[in-house]
């Protein structure tokens, strides 16, 4: 081969550059402005220009009581949506992975919530929340059981948002659970099998251990997402009441959009990377040690 | 395998199946039936089930509040967004496949993991005093952020997954590195391409808060038409609802018809292979 063009020679990096281009000014550059806004008190609406105030705004933030219930919130919330997504996720993967009639629309049916909008999602929940025209009341009603404010009440906000965050992605567990089995060898099962194990011992011994990287992957995809919940959270409350279902993703768009303190808003942006940053360490980490 | 010996047990599997399906498919069904109650119908106690449907609500939604110019400022966002994410994407993928730049793969996936607030106060900042508020151009740069990384995401794999000897064969017989992408290795990437460029639409079209942020009367997108149409003094259920429907409904279909590209892409990274 002889007179290669310039583009052969690096196509490594014809290739990648406008793409890294593109990452570096619309990414790369916001982040660090983010950054190096959370070391000022910068108000977009004072008219003043930016002016360095070193840790001012992380002082003002972390004594801010809003700042940690909003905190401890979005921990929560995540906490309690992904491990109710994933027990019921392979449990309901369990149930589908067998042979029965009907199981491509039922697959097909799974994939609706993870497809639909989600604000639209958190407005259909709003409906059938409705503490006086709602469906759910209409049940508890039926039941018997005392009516619920559901995301009106302080009280019962949360539960009611990590409900409906548990409808929409349950199925994103399910999913995954169920590619991973269709990828499982069927070795193992038959010696099980030959040896007399029963089905508790074959899912708890076979099973189960050789999804433990898919599980652990999906796991840790939904943690990153369930902590930058907004949506939802945003179509359905606002935040509300009062501050009761104020997650750190909504705090820091109030603070930014509504109250315009961008250096404040920068302080809780800098803990909300942290935190998403830790979980994603971990994907990285959990990929490679999967990888074979 | 159902057991074909007990009746009993098959009996019992089939309704374990529709308790399952039943929450996850009972808000679709409702939405749909309460966007064709009258107000009337939708706030009467207890619920009805059996109502005289009309079309008022949709009406409302398509004619008294220009839900035709939203759809197509939607669209219009989303199709840019992800055909211009695909210029750049996939021959970034297939460079980082054939030199495993791992590194530089894994740089662009971080725009996946950050909250994109992080990234839209500054754009707020930035496209402000660029008079760029409002318009398609920053709501498409920002949409292509979501879009980019997720080609990345599925591409990389799909590209390693093609013989490398499919690009070699066709640079011995004199072909350059970027006809050979183009001509042999794009087409058998087909696939791949298709899961990329679904999941990246149905991703840019349910985008809230990019648009809510960046976009006002001119480029406003379905979901923030929709949200704004909640915060009405009364609330016409009814017609919310049309229009919930009118946006859940592009987003179902597209995922119907290709719904193969779309589990591939939902379970790409937690499944190898």
């Amino acid at each position: 081969m002889k007179g290669k063009g310039f583009i052969d020679r690096h196509y490594k990096w014809v290739y990648t550059l406008p793409a890294l281009f593109f990452v570096l000014i619309l990414m790369v550059f916001p982040v660090c402005y983010t950054f190096g806004l959370s070391f000022t008190d910068w108000t977009l609406t004072s008219g003043k220009s930016i002016s360095f105030t070193g840790l001012k705004s992380y002082i003002t933030v972390l004594q801010e009581p809003r700042f940690w219930d909003a905190f401890k919130r979005t921990l929560e919330f995540t906490f309690w949506a992904v491990l109710f997504e994933v027990v019921l996720g392979i449990i309901i993967a369990l149930l589908l992975n067998k042979q029965f009639k009907g199981k491509g629309i039922a697959k097909t049916l799974l994939l609706l919530p993870l497809v639909a909008t989600p604000v639209a999602i958190g407005i259909v929940w709003t409906l059938f929340y409705d503490p006086t025209i709602g469906f759910l009341n209409y049940c508890l009603n039926l039941l018997g059981l005392p009516q619920s404010g559901w995301h009106t009440d302080a009280a019962t906000v949360m539960p009611s948002l990590i409900l409906v965050d548990v409808w929409q992605w349950t199925p994103m567990i399910t999913i995954m659970v169920l590619a991973g089995l269709s990828g499982l060898s069927d070795e193992p099962y038959e010696s099980a099998t030959v040896d007399g194990a029963n089905a508790w011992q074959i899912l708890r011994h076979i099973t189960l251990p050789m999804l433990m990287p898919t599980i652990l992957t999906a796991t840790v995809l939904r943690l990153i997402e369930a902590l930058k919940t907004y949506d939802i959270i945003y179509s359905m409350t606002q935040g509300g009441p009062g501050y009761a279902s104020e997650t750190l993703n909504l705090l820091a768009y109030k603070y930014s959009f509504e109250y315009f303190r961008m250096g404040q808003s920068s302080v809780m942006l800098v803990f909300l990377f942290i935190l998403v940053l830790v979980f994603s360490l971990a994907v990285m980490r959990i990929r490679k040690a999967t990888e074979v | 395998m159902v057991s074909k010996k007990n009746p009993l047990k098959t009996i019992l599997f089939y309704l374990l199946i529709i308790i399952i399906l039943i929450p996850i498919v009972f808000p679709f069904i409702w939405m749909l039936m309460s966007s064709f109650k009258t107000q009337v119908d939708i706030i009467s106690w207890p619920p009805k089930f059996i109502f005289k449907p009309t079309l008022n609500n949709y009406k409302r939604v398509f004619v008294e509040q220009h839900f035709l110019a939203y759809l197509k400022n939607s669209t219009i966002v989303a199709v840019f967004a992800v055909g211009l994410s695909l210029l750049l994407g996939l021959p970034a993928a297939y460079a980082i496949a054939r030199n495993n730049m791992d590194k530089t793969s894994m740089f662009i996936l971080v725009a996946r993991l950050l909250p994109g607030i992080s990234f839209l106060m500054p754009w707020y900042i930035i496209f402000s005093r660029l008079k760029l508020m409002d318009s398609y151009v920053a709501l498409i740069l920002s949409h292509m952020l979501i879009a980019l990384p997720l080609i990345i995401w599925t591409m990389v794999p799909y590209f390693k997954s093609i013989p490398m000897e499919m690009d070699e064969s066709a640079m011995i017989d004199g072909a350059t590195r970027t006809r050979s992408f183009v001509s042999i290795i794009l087409p058998l990437a087909g696939p791949g391409i298709v899961t990329a460029t679904t999941l990246s639409f149905i991703y840019s079209w349910n985008n809230f808060m990019f648009s809510q942020v960046l976009s006002r009367q001119k480029t406003r997108t379905l979901p923030i038409a929709v949200y704004n149409f909640l915060s009405y003094v009364e609330v016409a259920w009814g017609a919310v609802m049309a229009a919930a429907v009118a946006i859940i409904l592009p987003a179902i279909i597209i995922t119907m018809i290709f719904q193969k590209y779309v589990i591939k892409g939902l379970t790409a990274g937690a499944v190898k292979g």
